[in-house]
């Protein structure tokens, strides 16, 4: 048997499926839907129940992408019963759903959850009355406390298995003749009062699939608002359903007197969304949110004390809590798992070298398989770190506070507040950002979000930034550390809203979507949903390491030790491999981005670099690693170098290779991050993406808008920074493109064509008007 | 009187009286329970002066000024 589980957003469903299904929960593919539900078991009935957890909803009439799987699962797949939750403290507008459920021919079980809440606040609600009105098995529940969950399972259990017709009001009120009519053309189909009630009110998706019926029952329609002084459809059935449930529950719930005053939520809401200070308490909670997961400084404590104030050298815990500082969470989690996995691969390749194993074998398990794979574990700790902190705002009921607050400034940029969840997610990592979009209603709104996520640089793109500013800065005396890190993080967000806007403009016209939204109350998050929410992220990510990173790290070393004729090569060696090979053949392309041929004989390494950072951003750097230590004489070939040390001796190669001074490669290792930063993202991502995407189409052009933009953006660093003047011919050209948008949008010129072909280059160059 | 819910000040309250407009805004108005005759309350404008909060059948909604121009409030 199989139950769906459906409900208003906020109402206690995900407590609810938690309490169900226990520890039998995971993400569940369904066919012709590429998007995943989660889906569990119960156990505690004469059979077992599949339990579908379906994406929270206001109605079946469907408004965001995460609302028509709902609609698409309870009409399609025919669950044997739906378990509708309805939170009690919201009686009226929950209900509103209810009474659409009820139109279909599915039993239905009421769960009336937060009645403890209910209790707590001196209300009464009748049972047994509400039974009776709506006619279904009405049962009260505390999904948190786990309480009167059996005795719903079995009343939805004995109805599943007794069947039911749909009812609505619709069919006892002064439109009931022209529903009756509708109900005539649906009756080769299945759910013939639902369908006939949706195309009463005009639902879109339903005109859509029905176009006969909709041109049947025009003239119906038509002749009924002649005669009743043009009547509404569409708002009389949706009076009719809030009448309706006004009128059943005047019986049923009696609210106690309130003494007028502010409730807890009332108070902390006027605290958070405070005229003025709102939007610095944002500020710090996001700060904080980062600082906690990725600081290394964690409050500044280090240097508010002076250097060496904690002295852990040579200690076990110098590598745990770092110099000078004390580690946040975040970072003293992800030491100590590189602590365990680096003593475990040197145990191992203790082990195979004791044991006489061939050379290539030991490089292969510990540097191709280990190496790779423990690349991209090693930040699992800050990305779940950064997840849990997201989950704790977003089920406090904060999150949709911040979307409030910051709406009228994403307006401008032709998106609503709600992208910004998804965006500043992208920050942790891009995966998670990009199935978030879900929750945004406007298609176009939710492509060009999902295209700019990547350009918040994620956690795995920060080695590349800390290594490539570390070098310049400590190495060779340029610039500082910090601020070039910054500074790129800025770059992105800023060619991340340039890009939004350019794209609003030509490719994803539009009007700024919508911002209808409900504001929760808030409450304290629950840390079952928040472990749950986590545990889910964590096997998701582990799946994803032991599957595909785990074969493209492994392709990758292949490629790198071994020659074109199979033959294995040392690290030293590593001029000659197949991966060398290709490296140098593609050279010449990234000559206009400062690390093409003219970097000379070593050049390839930064192209391979780049290329090696499609499967995990971390393997740019890991990449250096590998490749400087065998290029650069003078260093143990077997001893991959530390991130910055690798990137320092790398480029006073290179200088000295092409004789030239360090500093004139600075435009061109800024360059190398802006590339890195704005292209194509990890696999991972790009799957993601492809998933989330509507169609092929937007998908390939997404990956055409990757390409353009981190090209044009790291050519244009490279360039105004080696040759300053050419900045004017940068805005010159800026100011042709600029002005031929305004103009073709103005309709004073037809550039069909030629846009056609252009806007490729316009959204690509989006960045930098400087 | 009418008067548009998007010129109401905080903690000004009227019932529904009409909703202009059609496609999906509308639609999903009625969705949240803003149809004619239900009692609304203005709460207050986010910190950069839009979009809106209101209290209606017991819940807080937000919404922007140009979509509460739809709403026709009798006060």
């Amino acid at each position: 048997m199989r139950f769906a589980l459906v409900g208003n957003p906020n109402s206690g469903k995900t407590t609810l499926f938690n309490a169900l299904t226990g520890s039998t929960a995971h993400v569940g593919n369904w066919p012709g839907v590429t998007v995943d539900k989660r889906e569990g078991e119960y156990k505690k009935l004469p059979e077992n129940v599949d339990i579908i957890d379906l994406p929270g909803i206001y109605s079946l009439s469907p408004y965001t992408p995460e609302e028509v799987i709902s609609r698409d699962f309870v009409l399609k797949e025919n669950p044997d019963c739906i378990i509708n939750i309805v939170d009690c403290t919201n009686l009226e507008r929950n209900l509103y759903l209810t009474t659409q459920i009820l139109e279909l021919d599915i039993p239905v079980v009421v769960a009336l959850n937060m009645g403890d809440v209910l209790e707590k606040n001196g209300d009464k609600i009748d049972v047994e009355r509400l039974e009776k009105e709506l006619n279904v098995p009405v049962a009260i529940i505390s999904a948190l406390k786990e309480k009167g969950i059996k005795e719903l399972m079995e009343r939805g259990y004995d109805v599943a298995k007794k069947g039911r017709k749909g009812y609505s009001p619709v069919s006892e009120s002064e439109v009931a003749s022209v529903l009756n009519e509708l109900i005539a053309l649906y009756k080769d189909v299945p759910e013939p009062l639902f369908h006939s009630v949706k195309m009463l009110e005009s639902d879109e998706i339903e005109v859509k699939n029905y176009p006969e019926i909709a041109k049947q029952i025009k003239p119906v329609l038509e002749d009924y608002k002649s005669h009743n002084e043009n009547f509404d459809f569409e708002c009389a059935v949706a009076d009719i359903r809030y009448k309706y449930i006004t009128s059943k529950l005047s019986g049923v719930l009696t609210k106690k007197e309130r003494k007028e005053g502010l409730t807890k939520s009332d108070k902390a809401d006027r605290v958070l969304t405070h005229r003025i200070w709102g939007i610095p308490i944002f500020l710090v909670i996001l700060f904080l949110t980062f600082h906690l997961t990725f600081s290394s400084n964690l409050l500044f404590i280090g240097s508010a004390l002076g250097d060496g104030w904690v002295s852990l050298e040579g200690t076990v815990a110098e590598g745990l809590f770092g110099e000078g500082g004390i580690a946040s969470p975040g970072v003293f989690l992800q030491n100590l798992l590189t602590w365990g996995t680096d003593s475990l691969t040197e145990a191992i390749r203790g082990g195979m070298e004791n044991g006489a194993v061939a050379e290539w074998a030991v490089g292969f398990v510990c540097d191709g398989i280990f190496g790779g794979l423990f690349a991209v574990l090693s930040f699992l700790p800050q990305i779940l770190l950064l997840f849990l902190f997201f989950s704790i705002l977003e089920d406090s009921g904060y999150m949709a506070r911040v979307a409030f607050i910051l709406d009228r400034v994403f307006r401008k940029f032709g998106l609503s507040g709600r992208s910004f969840m998804p965006m500043i997610m992208g920050f942790g990592c891009s995966v998670p950002a990009m199935i978030n979009t879900r929750t945004l209603s406007d298609e176009r709104e939710r492509t060009a979000t999902i295209r700019v996520i990547p350009f918040f640089s994620c956690g795995a793109k920060l080695p590349i930034l800390v290594a490539i500013a570390g070098a310049l800065a400590t190495g060779f005396g340029i610039g500082n550390a910090d601020l070039i890190t910054y500074g790129m993080y800025v770059l992105g967000m800023v060619v991340a809203i340039l890009a939004v806007i350019i794209m609003r403009n030509t490719t994803l016209k539009g009007e700024a979507p919508p911002f209808i939204m409900e504001l929760p109350t808030y409450h304290v998050p629950q840390f079952k949903n928040l472990m749950a929410h986590l545990w889910d992220k964590l096997k998701h990510f582990v799946k994803k390491a032991f599957t595909i990173i785990l074969v493209s790290t492994i392709l990758i070393w292949f490629v790198s030790h071994f020659s074109w004729n199979w033959h294995y090569l040392t690290d030293s060696e590593m001029n000659d491999s197949i991966l060398a090979g290709i490296g140098m053949l593609l050279q010449p392309l990234f000559t206009p981005l400062g690390f093409g041929s003219q970097l000379g004989q070593y050049g390839w390494v930064f192209v391979v670099a780049a290329f090696t950072g499609l499967i995990a951003k971390e393997n740019v750097i890991a990449t250096f690693g590998t490749l400087a230590s065998c290029i650069v004489a003078g260093f143990e070939a077997n001893e991959a170098l530390e991130g910055v040390d690798s990137v320092t001796q790398l480029i006073s190669a290179i200088a000295g290779d092409i004789e030239t001074t360090p500093s004139a490669l600075i435009p061109m290792c800024i360059a190398f991050i802006a590339f890195n930063m704005l292209t194509i993202p990890c696999f991972a991502a790009v799957a993601t993406a492809k998933a989330e995407l509507p169609s092929k189409k937007s998908f390939n052009m997404t990956l055409v808008f990757w390409i353009v933009t981190s090209y044009i953006v790291a050519m244009m660093i490279y360039l105004i920074g080696s040759w300053w003047w050419t900045l004017f011919i940068f805005l010159a050209l800026w100011a042709v493109v600029i002005t031929l948008i305004v103009l073709t949008n103005k309709g004073k010129i037809n550039l069909k064509l030629l846009k056609n072909k252009m806007s490729f280059k316009k959204r690509g160059k989006s960045d930098n008007k400087k | 009187m009418e008067k548009l819910l998007k010129d109401f000040t905080p903690k000004e309250s009227g019932r529904v009286k009409s909703i202009n407009g059609e496609g999906k805004i509308r639609r999903r108005l009625f969705d949240m329970g803003i149809t004619p005759g239900v009692e609304v309350v203005m709460r207050k404008a986010a910190p950069l002066g839009d979009p809106i909060e209101i209290t209606v059948r017991g819940y807080e909604l937000t919404l922007r000024k140009s979509e509460a121009q739809a709403v026709v409030m009798e006060v």
